[in-house]
């Protein structure tokens, strides 16, 4: 009966973006302590498409990626990746943290970070070897990072660490790909690089989704954007959906209308 | 001083020395292994709180049994090993602190609860004391039956082994196993727990595991030991391994040879070094063993490769 229901009501959402959607997330709440990071939102990501998650600070976009692949528990809400259940799709999805969430001091080689990127087909009690660590340094390669493959972690720029963040999910060679602040605190060659791998995946015909922080650069480099604050704003097409309105209701008085005019014609 | 060593080495060494410092060897490494993992997740005062509930575990599990066996000890410190763990995560989660001040709050607690223990309930009679819970009595865990290095293939001899020895190799033996075979899992959740939660890696489960393993080899290395090393070998050897190396598989090593020599050094200085000052008293082993880690820390502090690397990095 409940699971009747559950798929009678899941079948509501799904039309937007196709029965097999990379992603489609309906009522996802997520807390931390008694106040929502993430209340009730609703999404539906297209295959193929380069979604931009636009909120203010604290508006819950990086919770609300977490909570979908979940990292964090979810309170409640329903999430399907290519119309199942996360753990039976993770090998299709690659999730890229934001770069300030792990300790880069950490013992470690750029290449074993890449590695980890080839866990999956690696198997259980075994360890990597060399396919993949020429599997490794050719997505190293596609990110400028090759040289770097024996550098200390610790010793590198925000912006090469990111790309380091981008081979690793490179590595995973998925079909759907979720980055959270990939352009924070990285030079602007590094931006130039990611958002060029960024749109080779999407060219490939994979999926991308990136929690973003400039709005400036929305219209050049996404082609639909989803904004939260705390609940969902709205979601679409950046020509319809990355309006005046729509951006003033997503950062409140934040942001002055006339600063997201010259967003717009920018 | 020579003469004296290679008299040491003898038939003597191998009844008075050889097993202590085996010991020492094997509760030092079993405690470093998990150490390197627990320092570079900022968990290593999980061990100090670890070490320190196991006093009111074995006081606990005396009064219930009424023995001082070693079943009973092991199985009491297990069980406080536990509660710590679950009252470390209680008090993180309810009193919304720091996991650091959520362990300092529960081991000290806890630790007072055993020594007021101790105090209050006729345990007088039996060779539980604060003393012997800290610094343990490695010196004691002598070998018998043994008459010289001959009596390593003789199966008489053999049977007679302080249990504190084959017990603890058991012990090394499984957290090598748990490293070995967990080694990407432990690695990638240690380094990235949301990446190795989103690719499959059970984070939960496998950071529990690495507290239990903590646990066994606390308890295990407790029972021939003491606290103190225990202590000092979660956290000595394998911080100053980080400063020898920038990999992981290394640093592990290292922390593996400095356990050792801490362990072997401290054992000889213990019982030998007061005599080539003249002095006819020995000095704790453990007290000398932990001293020995924390000259072995300082040294890599000057001297490691690594040790400039806080700090060092480039923003381009």
């Amino acid at each position: 009966m409940r699971n009747a229901e559950l798929i009678a009501e899941a079948g509501k959402i799904v039309d937007v973006a196709g029965k097999d959607a990379p992603l489609t997330v309906r009522g996802l709440t997520v807390s931390y302590g008694n106040k929502p990071a993430v209340f009730s939102v609703d999404a539906s990501i297209p295959a193929g498409s380069m979604t931009a998650i636009i909120g203010p600070n604290g508006a819950g976009k990086s919770t609300f990626l977490k909570g979908a692949l979940g990292v964090v528990p979810r309170l409640s809400g329903e999430v399907r990746i290519f119309g199942k259940p996360f753990h039976e799709a993770r090998d299709r999805v690659a999730y890229v943290p934001q770069r300030a969430s792990v300790d880069w001091d950490f013992p470690a080689r750029v290449i074993d970070v890449v590695l980890m990127g080839l866990y999956g087909s690696v198997g259980l009690f075994r360890l990597w070897r060399a396919r993949h660590r020429e599997q490794a340094m050719a997505c190293l390669d596609r990110v400028g990072m090759a040289d770097f493959a024996d550098r200390q972690i610790g010793q590198l720029s925000g912006g090469q660490q990111q790309r380091v963040f981008l081979a690793r999910a490179l590595a995973q060679n998925a079909e759907f790909y979720l980055l959270d602040e990939p352009f924070a605190g990285v030079d602007a060659a590094t931006e130039r690089a990611i958002v060029s791998v960024l749109k080779d995946l999407k060219s490939e015909g994979r999926t991308v989704v990136c929690v973003h922080h400039d709005l400036s650069t929305v219209p050049e480099y996404f082609d639909r954007v989803l904004l939260i604050n705390v609940r969902r704003i709205a979601e679409g097409p950046v020509e319809t959906t990355f309006t005046a309105e729509n951006l003033q209701e997503t950062y409140g008085g934040r942001l002055a209308a006339t600063h997201i005019d010259e967003l717009r014609l920018a | 001083m020579i003469d004296n060593l290679m008299t040491a080495l003898g038939a003597e060494f191998v009844q008075l020395s050889l097993t202590p410092i085996l010991i020492g060897i094997l509760a030092a490494v079993a405690c470093a292994l998990p150490g390197n993992f627990l320092l570079l997740r900022r968990q290593a005062l999980i061990g100090d709180a670890i070490s320190h509930v196991v006093l009111p575990g074995i006081v606990a599990a005396f009064l219930v049994t009424g023995t001082i066996t070693a079943v009973p000890m092991m199985l009491g410190a297990g069980a406080a090993a536990i509660v710590a763990v679950v009252m470390i995560e209680i008090v993180k989660r309810l009193g919304r602190v720091e996991p650091g001040a959520a362990m300092g709050l529960v081991f000290t607690t806890l630790f007072a609860a055993g020594v007021l223990f101790l105090e209050i309930t006729d345990t007088s009679s039996v060779h539980i004391d604060v003393q012997h819970a800290l610094l343990g009595n490695l010196e004691s865990l002598i070998w018998f039956d043994a008459e010289g290095w001959q009596s390593l293939v003789d199966p008489a001899a053999l049977a007679t082994l302080p249990p504190q020895l084959p017990r603890l190799a058991l012990v090394l033996v499984g957290i090598g196993l748990f490293i070995v075979l967990f080694w990407k899992e432990l690695k990638i959740s240690t380094f990235d727990a949301a990446f190795a939660g989103a690719i499959g890696i059970r984070t939960g489960v496998l950071g529990f595991a690495l507290v239990v393993a903590t646990a066994i080899a606390a308890v295990a290395a407790f029972d021939a030991v003491g606290s103190i090393i225990v202590i000092a070998m979660f956290v000595c050897p394998p911080a100053s391994a980080r400063l020898m190396t920038n990999q992981l598989g290394r640093q592990v090593g290292w922390s593996v040879v400095f356990a050792t020599i801490s362990a072997i050094l401290g054992y000889v200085f213990a019982g030998y070094g007061p005599g080539w000052f003249g002095s006819p008293y020995a000095v704790s082993a453990a007290g000398m063993i932990a001293t020995i880690s924390g000259i072995i820390m300082l040294l890599a502090c000057l001297f490691g490769p690594q040790r400039k690397r806080v700090g060092q990095q480039a923003e381009a």
